[in-house]
């Protein structure tokens, strides 16, 4: 049912529309500035460190660590009631950016700062496709 | 120029706090608390030439004026910075009277955070929370529990801090507000009260959270010279100062996500005031949750980062011991006014007015804001 979806959905403004495309096709993406190459997220006008507003987008490459992590009990929005208790973690992704996304494959007890962990998407309903993070393979 | 000694708090006042108590709109409670607060000055409603309303959308400098009848309103602003907002706008009035712009201007609050909409609920329609409204509500990321816990965690995780100490900060600021008897908790905590207190955003369980409360609160800042003549003893601020965290908007995207604004703020207070932390004899910390509060007593100096877990144990922060913090009960047990409340006990301890609370021969202590993710505001004040 796609009336059926009720949580939070993100209004992008023109600044913010690639990034979600990207997720769309199953792309984390980071801008870049042009100018002076610095990565900057989440998505703004404007590189804090040359002021250069024009930039590029780069793909994340999906893998990094647990920077910290939430375990979210109560639902302070009806649209996650029935998933609660969910986890959501703060990563570092390896291009030196952090990513916010739900736990998926993992019980937060088994987590610690630095655990490896490789970004996924999900996609629930008609919301629209939403970073997530399970356990790194051991490689 | 410095603001050091320009400006002093002249009056205070505020709504009885409790569930059930309050009467009236946001917008009343606001007015009762203003009107409490300049006749504690000995002044009339008319004498107020300066209005700093927080920025809850609930009040507006015109509002002052058509209900008090001030013919010249000569200042107002706002300092839209959440719970850092009250104190941030002890700096602005400070400015505003010390340059002779004003010579009394009121900081007033008033909100109906229990019987109207939940504050926690409705952060998203704030600007300034815009960016997590995007990237991370759709993701879970809802509330300030949530918004706030991983900052907490990586504090445990980094230095051994526990559920345990933060529950002393609950326990301690609820033995305040029973002594206080103008509080919205009044039945005694106990540590282990905490530790069965149900999770709300892991690590903050239920009684690491503030309270939603209806009530209000104001203060009135006057030029130091004109305070002179006034009804109260004075209370002069001796340096003021507010600071923005770095990635003030989103926290995880903050180089450290544990440094926050009064780490840049507390550093220029202390310089403008002439003080160090080892003089302060009591201190009332912003405290929307407990680890907020832990966190400050690091970045304003009292121990060093990572120690505020020993710091805060074995009840050091209760009135006779080691730093007394919150001793009206705080927005963990009194009543959830951002902050202003915390302004009115200050001033309230340094005049000797507390009460069951008075921290005895306080005359010299500080109080800070927190708020919008970590915005940071301090004041620090003495009789005189």
């Amino acid at each position: 049912m796609s009336d059926s979806f009720t949580k939070p959905i993100p209004h992008p403004t023109p600044d913010t529309q690639p990034f979600w495309d990207g997720l769309a096709r199953g792309e984390y993406l980071i801008q870049r500035c042009k100018e002076c190459g610095k990565l900057r997220h989440y998505p703004r006008p404007v590189c804090d460190g040359c002021w250069s507003m024009a930039h590029e987008w780069v793909a994340a490459s999906g893998s990094g660590t647990v920077h910290s992590w939430t375990v979210c009990h109560h639902p302070f929005h009806m649209g996650f009631k029935a998933q609660s208790p969910y986890t959501l973690l703060t990563v570092d992704l390896a291009e030196g950016v952090r990513a916010q996304g739900q736990l998926r494959g993992l019980p937060a007890e088994a987590l610690r700062l630095g655990l490896p962990v490789a970004l996924g998407y999900e996609r629930e309903g008609e919301g629209p496709v939403l970073p997530i993070f399970r356990p790194a393979e051991e490689t | 120029m410095s603001l050091f000694e320009k400006a002093a708090i002249t009056g205070i006042g505020e709504t009885a706090h409790g569930r059930g108590l309050q009467q009236g709109s946001a917008l009343s409670l606001q007015m009762q608390a203003s009107l409490a607060a300049i006749a504690d000055a000995g002044l009339s409603p008319r004498d107020i030439d300066g209005v700093i309303p927080v920025a809850t959308g609930v009040a507006v400098a015109e509002d002052f004026i058509t209900n008090f009848g001030i013919p010249d309103l000569r200042f107002s602003a706002t300092t839209p910075m959440g719970g850092a907002s009250c104190v941030a706008a002890i700096q602005a009035a400070a400015a505003a009277v010390a340059t002779g712009i004003c010579r009394h201007v009121l900081l007033p609050i008033g909100r109906t955070g229990y019987s109207g909409t939940r504050i926690g609920a409705r952060v998203h329609e704030m600007p300034q929370f815009r960016t997590i409204g995007e990237f991370e509500l759709p993701l879970g990321n809802v509330a300030p529990a949530q918004i706030y816990a991983p900052m907490a965690r990586r504090h445990m995780e980094l230095y051994g801090t526990t559920s345990r100490q933060l529950a002393e900060i609950a326990v301690t600021t609820r033995r305040h507000a029973i002594l206080n008897g103008n509080a919205g908790m009044t039945k005694p905590l106990t540590i282990e009260d905490h530790q069965n207190s149900r999770m709300i955003a892991d690590p903050f369980r239920l009684f690491d959270c503030s309270l939603e409360s209806d009530g209000g609160a104001a203060v009135v800042v006057s030029s130091a010279e004109a305070a002179r003549d006034l009804r109260q003893p004075r209370v002069l601020v001796m340096g003021a100062a507010e600071g923005h965290p770095d990635s003030p908007s989103v926290i995880t995207q903050r180089p450290d996500i544990l440094r926050i604004g009064l780490a840049k703020a507390a550093p220029r207070a202390f310089a403008m005031a002439g003080v160090t932390p080892s003089d302060i004899q009591v201190a009332e910390i912003y405290d929307c949750f407990t680890y907020v509060v832990l966190r400050q007593l690091e970045e304003i100096g009292f121990c060093k980062p990572g120690e505020g877990g020993a710091f805060v144990e074995g009840g050091a922060l209760g009135i006779g011991g080691r730093l007394p913090v919150n001793t009206h009960g705080g927005l963990l047990s009194q009543a959830h006014l951002a902050g202003m409340n915390h302004i009115v006990e200050l001033v309230r301890q340094l005049r000797g007015q507390g009460g069951a609370a008075q921290v005895e021969g306080a005359t010299l202590g500080l109080v800070t804001g927190y708020g919008d993710m970590g915005d940071g505001s301090i004041a620090i004040m003495r009789r005189g």
